[in-house]
């Protein structure tokens, strides 16, 4: 079809440019978290993190030594090198911490007092100043510092402030959250699919209404619920609610997918002598693998990015925090502005779903497919 | 005991439960109940077969039932009580949030958000499943732009709290302005009315991925005779688009449309994240939630108003159901 009349190259030409486009827009901002989670945390403030391969100008301050005073005339002046015998290139100076880069290297800063300070880009510098000096004055002073990549943000993140904890935590409200709704839908689906019993035009009707139920309304009367018979704020209270959750997509899914199965199987199974109980086990849970594998993943998906469940249905307590809560409640508040330690947080919780997405992708189109009301 | 160790033998019993009720239940049925022997065993067979689909479905059905079926009316009914759940207020939650100033802006946003998102995230997954269809390298650009579904609503979050960030070394949209020249830089998620769709393309950006795989499979459907013939007849690549392929998929349109919109009903992960609801970003979730855990009474409401707007779609898509299955 890539030669068909109509097809103009100019036009390809536009259509690769602008997918290009797209791409790039849809990827940078995740690009640009990745980049910042193994940044330097000074450095992410210091230069964008699309700067981050080039040297960073950061400031420093110096102390000069009063000690080394000596007098020029009627002016007192120490001179010397802020780097003390080190490397380095001084690009800008002052010798206020209100406004630390004042002048250019090699230019003479005029300070408080009738003081001045001059440095090199060498660090060489002379403080004048017509009285004595008695504390040792300080100098700022900002220098290219060659890009610093390392894994310090996630080592900080992930041993000193417990988000290995809610790592396991997230892992376990997933893995029970995702299994169990799977087996109870695929009875359900099959019945749903394969039975013949009055009212099933209804029950399939009822799961469609279901699937758009909103969540919001739930959160209350279930939570009473699970206090009123003991389960209160727990881990079992949330593979509850999200067993009970996912169970209208599960079911229409798997129903979507068994009522496609070939009859003729079937039916020459039932016809050998075959129970609905091992027609439904020895051939069409088998069959219908790929159907379970779409919804567990997205199952996998919801229940592991899930924000709201979570913060209701769990206790608030730092021990039972998910990564989701961790990070809305706790990181976003508490250390808002250390963006390093946030990067590397957020890609640790997206860390397992990018890698289930790009693994399983073809299940998961498939379940959209299915899954989206025709 | 550690929360993972119970998680593990919380899915042993609950799937070992789970395969041993269906078996046991069957068993018994046939066995015990209606043994296909006695005097009657065409009449046994026949009544458990009546009985089974029944034990099939009793557990979904007890979940769902429980948990979905139970709250539409369990909340209702407590959102006709007061904060402490003790006294019968009639509708009083109901006016009392109509009244609210909080209430209004939220619901204003929320109508902002149902407009504009489905569109939005619509239009451009139905750009980039057209744009790619061709395209060699089409399927490596369709998984990039679908990736950001795999995140969560606070993942995507934080990751665009650094493109807003208030600081043109840290956010690329103060960046960009720094490079235009603006001397001071802007906090986007401060500034009334508009912080609100900088909030919205962060769904949009999520979402387009979702529109995109379902409408791409929908053009391949396309027979590719209507096309040939469109083109046979002098069509221009957009006639051929709009005239020919976007009706033939309207249907499919409509679908991605109302599964978003139902979305956007539900979401306040993303609000909660980078506003909290402050600057006039609140939208109907959020606003639930800053009642949840307070004002059990009015949080009810709230979830009763959200159920309301979602009514229509929710019987519209039973009918569907109902028309493609006869």
């Amino acid at each position: 079809m890539d030669n068909i009349a109509g097809t103009k190259s100019s036009l390809s030409w536009a259509v690769n440019l602008s997918v290009i486009f797209l791409v790039v827009l849809w990827l940078i901002p995740t690009v640009g978290l990745l980049v910042s989670s193994f940044r330097d945390r000074d450095q992410i403030s210091a230069s964008g993190w699309w700067l981050s391969p080039f040297a960073v100008e950061q400031n420093f301050q110096a102390k000069i030594p009063a000690g080394e005073v000596r007098q020029d005339g009627e002016f007192f002046v120490i001179e010397g090198n802020i780097f003390s015998g080190g490397e380095g290139e001084v690009i800008r100076f002052g010798g206020a911490r209100s406004n630390p880069t004042v002048a250019a290297a090699g230019e003479t800063a005029e300070l408080t007092r009738d003081r001045s300070l001059t440095v090199q880009a060498n660090g060489d510098f002379v403080y004048r100043s017509p009285a004595e000096i008695k504390r040792d004055p300080s100098v700022y002073y900002s220098t290219a510092t060659p890009p610093d990549f390392s894994l310090d943000n996630y080592q900080t993140i992930l041993f000193s402030n417990n988000m290995d904890i809610a790592f396991i935590n997230t892992l376990t409200v997933t893995i029970p959250a995702t299994i169990i709704p799977i087996l109870i839908a695929a009875f359900a689906a099959y019945a749903l699919a394969w039975m013949d019993f009055a009212g099933r035009g209804l029950l399939i009707a009822m799961v469609v209404g279901l699937l758009v139920v909103p969540l919001q309304l739930a959160l209350v009367p279930l939570l009473q619920f699970h206090n009123s018979i003991g389960i209160g704020q727990s881990f079992l209270g949330i593979w509850m609610a999200h067993t009970g959750f996912g169970l209208p997509l599960a079911i229409y899914l798997l129903r979507n997918y068994m009522v496609g199965l070939p009859r003729d199987i079937i039916e020459s199974a039932k016809v050998d002598g075959a129970t609905d109980f091992q027609v439904f086990t020895k051939i069409v849970l088998p069959l219908s693998f790929p159907a379970l594998a779409s919804f567990a993943i997205f199952q996998f998906l919801w229940t592991w990015n899930d924000l709201l469940v979570a913060k209701v249905f769990l206790p608030s307590n730092a021990e039972s925090w998910v990564m989701t809560v961790k990070i809305a409640d706790d990181l976003l508040g508490s250390r808002g502005g250390d963006w390093g330690i946030l990067a590397s947080a957020a890609f640790i919780s997206i860390a397992v779903p990018l890698i289930v997405f790009f693994t399983m992708q073809r299940y998961l189109v498939r379940g959209l497919l299915a899954g989206s009301v025709k | 005991m550690s929360p993972l160790l119970q998680g593990i033998i919380t899915v042993i019993v609950g799937v070992g439960g789970c395969v041993g009720y269906f078996f046991l239940s069957n068993l018994i049925l046939d066995k015990v109940i209606f043994p296909p022997r006695a005097d009657n065993p065409g009449r046994n067979i026949n009544r458990a077969n009546l009985v089974r689909p029944w034990l099939f479905l009793f557990p979904a059905m007890a979940a769902l039932g429980l948990y979905l079926v139970y709250p539409v009316v369990g909340s209702f009914y407590r959102s006709l009580y007061n904060r402490s759940g003790d006294e019968f207020i009639g509708f009083g939650n109901y006016t009392t949030m109509f009244a609210d100033n909080g209430f209004q802006i939220a619901f204003f946003n929320n109508m902002l958000w149902v407009l504009v998102v489905p569109a939005a995230a619509t239009f451009f997954g139905l750009l980039v499943a057209q744009l790619t269809d061709r395209l060699k390298w089409g399927n490596i650009a369709k998984s990039l732009i679908f990736m950001p579904m795999a995140i969560s609503f606070v993942g995507a979050s934080l990751i665009w709290k650094f493109v807003y960030a208030n600081n043109a070394d840290i956010g690329l949209i103060n960046a960009i302005r720094d490079f235009f020249g603006a001397s001071e830089p802007l906090d986007v998620l401060q500034v009334r009315f508009w912080n609100n769709f900088f909030l919205m393309f962060i769904l949009v950006w999520i979402q387009t991925g979702f529109a995109m795989v379902i409408l791409s499979a929908a053009l391949r459907g396309i027979p590719e005779e209507t096309i040939e013939a469109a083109i046979i007849d002098g069509a221009n690549p957009f006639q051929v688009f709009f005239k020919i392929k976007v009706p033939q998929i309207m249907g499919t349109i409509v679908v991605v449309w109302t599964t978003i919109t139902i979305l956007v009903l539900k979401v306040f992960d993303i609000v909660y994240t980078m506003t909290g609801g402050n600057f006039g970003t609140d939208i109907l979730p959020s606003y639930m939630m800053s009642y949840m855990f307070r004002d059990d009474g009015r949080a009810t409401a709230v979830a009763f108003v959200i159920m309301i707007v979602v009514l229509p779609v929710m019987i519209w898509n039973i009918r569907q159901a109902r028309a493609e299955m006869r």
